[in-house]
């Protein structure tokens, strides 16, 4: 399913909204996850999961090709958590962890 | 480093925001568009968001792991999970405000 597809079945389950008002409720709800993780804030949906900020550490990289030392810097890198009842319906309602 | 926590009812607060519906529909829209995903993903497919990342299912096989206290190996069972893959904008847009700290 893509946000096309996602946007068209809430739409369709909404009759009174119109399709651009559904587009932008997605768009909101994306957008604040984002600008959330961008400050560096976490977001927690319970049931669904967690989005959270790691951060990566800078480190010496090589290049595979002429194994060649790089210089890498530290970044942050967006991760996902998946919640307890989202694990539960992947296994047949069984939480594995 | 991080401050703060969102929650769903921020979620609805930006819904409210910028689309003109009450905060009780608000509310109950944020509730349609996570359970639609979460169907989706229930189901074994792949939800891609574009300009935010997608989510994936991934089969794990059964592997042996190991109590990290006691040291004893106790069998994994297999197992679905659910992986999240962000996308290029996302990483960038989280880089651009905090790159490191």
């Amino acid at each position: 399913m893509i946000k096309s597809e996602l946007v068209q079945r809430i739409a369709e389950a909404n009759p009174h909204l119109y399709q651009r008002d559904v587009e932008n409720i997605v768009n909101a709800i994306l957008d604040e996850i984002v600008a959330a993780l961008g400050r560096g804030d976490r977001v927690e949906l319970r049931g669904f999961g967690a989005f959270s900020v790691k951060a990566r550490p800078a480190r010496t990289g090589r290049n595979p090709r002429t194994g060649e030392h790089v210089d890498v810097d530290g970044k942050a890198v967006p991760y996902f958590k998946t919640g307890k009842e989202m694990r539960e319906r992947l296994n047949d309602g069984v939480d594995l962890e | 480093m991080a401050g703060r926590t969102i929650t769903r009812a921020d979620l609805c607060e930006a819904v409210y925001q910028r689309v003109g519906l009450s905060r009780t529909e608000s509310a109950a829209l944020v509730e349609t568009v996570l359970s639609e995903i979460a169907d989706c993903v229930a189901r074994g497919e792949t939800v891609k968001l574009s300009s935010f990342g997608s989510f994936v299912v991934r089969q794990k096989g059964e592997r042996i792991g190991r109590n990290p206290k006691t040291g004893e190996e106790v069998p994994i069972a297999p197992r679905r999970v659910m992986v999240f893959k962000p996308s290029n904008i996302l990483k960038q847009q989280i880089n651009r405000a905090s790159p490191e700290s």
